[in-house]
């Protein structure tokens, strides 16, 4: 029987698709844990995807994360810890497919696994725009058909309810397509707590927790201004969520991890990617950010109350990814004397040449850096005088591939055809990489339809 | 008066939204998000990333955060993968705004952390 004391702690071990794999590992082994989230997309990653799965019918899903459950899941299964991951990408059941191998070469037995998919509609644009919805670019107005044939994926953000169901039919492990990341964490507070689909209050908060947790460690006191207050960076502990039914939660690390829970750095992630605070808009609920009320909790502990929220749209938001052109990016070491004003004449150097050979960029289209002399903070921070070396970086974008491929030859080439003190080509010749946009659209929530499949090894 | 740095008053976190920038800064007290409020307009944030910022600055208020959050319009190079810059998703811009120098009140409280 559900109790109001319940606790329920939920953590967050891959901010992005390349953190740490010690932040789940030691998540795991270092103190209690009831789900551990783990996120993997991002825009570019699903094209990446979609194009991995056009070759190969295995593919398309994050090999990270099945890489990941091999080291984690015995220990996840004997403590009990359930798993939600957005590592289905564009092909959920091809991930299934590989956990369940998984499972079986660790010898373990009776894990579910469950996918929640519906979220792709890359094969159904034309069906969609056939019913008259435009998907018209929410940031430009401009509608779809201009970028129609271009585009390389199209999926919609599902909330947490699709996973709050596929936990209720007793998934072990999550495999999600495209859900919005803070649905990770809401999803299983849903699930344990009972929340209905109008308690907006405890989904606002729900959701506000999985905003905090998003990004890992950067709530415990990465990325955070006083980094010099911040012991153990290397050990820095991941954040843990420990929710209860209210919707009240506090967020916490293990004992004996390294970084810092303070209000300060629980505020500063808080702030971090935000829009409007007052409508932070979910699938499932619009959340009120300058209701949010942290307290001390003890050390390295927040609380965090007061959350209002209110009903969601009709939308769900899309995010569709398209082929826009190509670049390439190199980059050489001058050492000085005279470094700055010697890498500011390499870049001259190299656009001649391709002049020459009746290649030229729009000024909009041309990157040169001389990193060293303040980049970052131009026009803000001062610039040393005579940095004693610079990197150049240099670079183009173009719609025509060749071009952008030509571009890259005139780089190395300063090493013996320019002035002295120019180093550092080991990145070679660079060669054009697409260049993926993004274009966020809204649907009506009538066209998505979420599935839950669950299977047991 | 006295000459202070905004990071005397307040620490901050950047990222990315699309091509625009997301700044939040945030007050240590409650006289530093006062001051905080009326200096950082729109355009005094604009002025001070004119090298960076080529489009409009939005700004939002949180006040139980002590708390604004700016967004720098078309700041990014292109944002995403369209950027070749450095610094292609803002992470640099919050420490930026740190270095904002002004005049303050004789009374208004430091924090040397």
């Amino acid at each position: 029987m559900m109790t109001d004391d319940k606790k329920i702690y939920i953590a967050n071990g891959q901010g992005f698709w390349g953190d740490s794999i010690l932040g789940p590992i030691r998540l795991i082994r270092e103190g209690k844990l009831d789900y551990l989230t783990l996120d993997y997309l991002a825009e570019v990653t699903m094209s990446i995807m979609q194009k991995l799965k056009a070759r190969n019918p295995n593919a398309g899903y994050a090999t990270d994360f099945v890489r990941m459950l091999e080291r984690i899941l015995p220990e996840a299964k004997t403590k009990g810890v359930k798993i939600i991951s957005s590592a289905g990408g564009v092909n959920a059941e091809a991930c299934l497919k590989a956990t369940g191998e998984v499972i079986r070469k660790l010898g373990l037995t009776d894990v579910k696994v469950a996918t929640v998919t519906g979220d792709d509609i890359f094969f159904d644009i034309d069906a969609i725009l056939g019913k008259n919805e435009s998907l018209k670019n929410m940031d430009t107005g401009e509608p779809l058909s201009t970028i129609r044939d271009s585009i390389t994926s199209a999926n919609a953000y599902l909330g947490a309810f699709p996973i709050a169901q596929a936990l209720s039919q007793g998934a072990d492990i999550v495999i999600c397509g495209r859900v919005t990341d803070p649905s990770l964490v809401l999803g299983p507070m849903i699930h344990e707590f009972g929340w209905g689909a109008e308690e907006f209050d405890k989904l606002a908060a729900g959701t506000v927790a999985g905003h905090i947790v998003e990004c890992g460690a950067q709530c415990t006191g990465a990325n955070y201004t006083n980094w010099h207050e911040i012991d153990d960076f290397a050990m820095i502990g991941y954040p843990v969520i420990e929710a209860s039914a209210s919707g009240e939660f506090t967020v916490t690390k293990h004992a004996n991890t390294g970084g810092k829970i303070s209000i300060e750095t629980i505020a500063s992630q808080l702030v971090y990617e935000m829009g409007d605070p007052e409508n932070y808009i979910t699938p499932d609920v619009i959340a009120d950010f300058t209701t949010i009320q942290l307290d001390n909790d003890g050390e390295n502990r927040v609380k965090v109350s007061g959350i209002k929220g209110k009903s969601a749209t009709p939308f769900l938001k899309v995010s569709i990814s398209y082929l826009s052109g190509y670049k390439a990016l190199g980059q050489l070491t001058i050492a000085g004397p005279d470094a700055a004003e010697k890498a500011a004449l390499c870049a001259e150097i190299i656009w001649k040449r391709l002049e020459y050979d009746g290649v030229t960029f729009p000024e909009e289209n041309k990157l040169v850096e001389l990193v060293g002399t303040n980049v970052c903070h131009a026009g803000i921070a001062e610039a040393p005088q005579q940095p004693a070396e610079v990197v150049l970086r240099i670079g183009v974008k173009d719609s025509d591939k060749a071009k952008v491929d030509r571009f890259g030859m005139e780089i190395v080439p300063l090493v013996t055809s320019g002035p002295p003190g120019v180093t550092g080509f080991a990145g070679g010749r660079p060669k054009a990489t697409e260049i993926v946009s993004y274009w966020p659209a809204l649907i009506p929530k009538s066209f998505i339809q979420p599935k839950i499949v669950v299977e047991t090894f | 008066m006295k000459r202070i740095r905004l990071k005397d008053i307040a620490y901050a976190r950047s990222g990315d939204k699309g091509d625009a920038s997301n700044v939040g800064i945030v007050a240590y007290d409650d006289a530093g998000y006062a001051f905080l409020k009326s200096l950082l307009t729109p355009e005094r944030v604009k002025s001070h990333f004119k090298e960076i910022c080529n489009g409009d600055v939005e700004r939002y208020e949180i006040p139980n955060l002590r708390a604004l959050n700016f967004i720098l319009h078309d700041a990014l190079g292109g944002g995403g993968s369209e950027s070749l810059k450095t610094d292609a998703q803002g992470k640099t811009h919050g420490l930026g705004l740190l270095y904002l120098e002004a005049d303050a009140p004789d009374d208004l409280p430091l924090h040397e952390r």
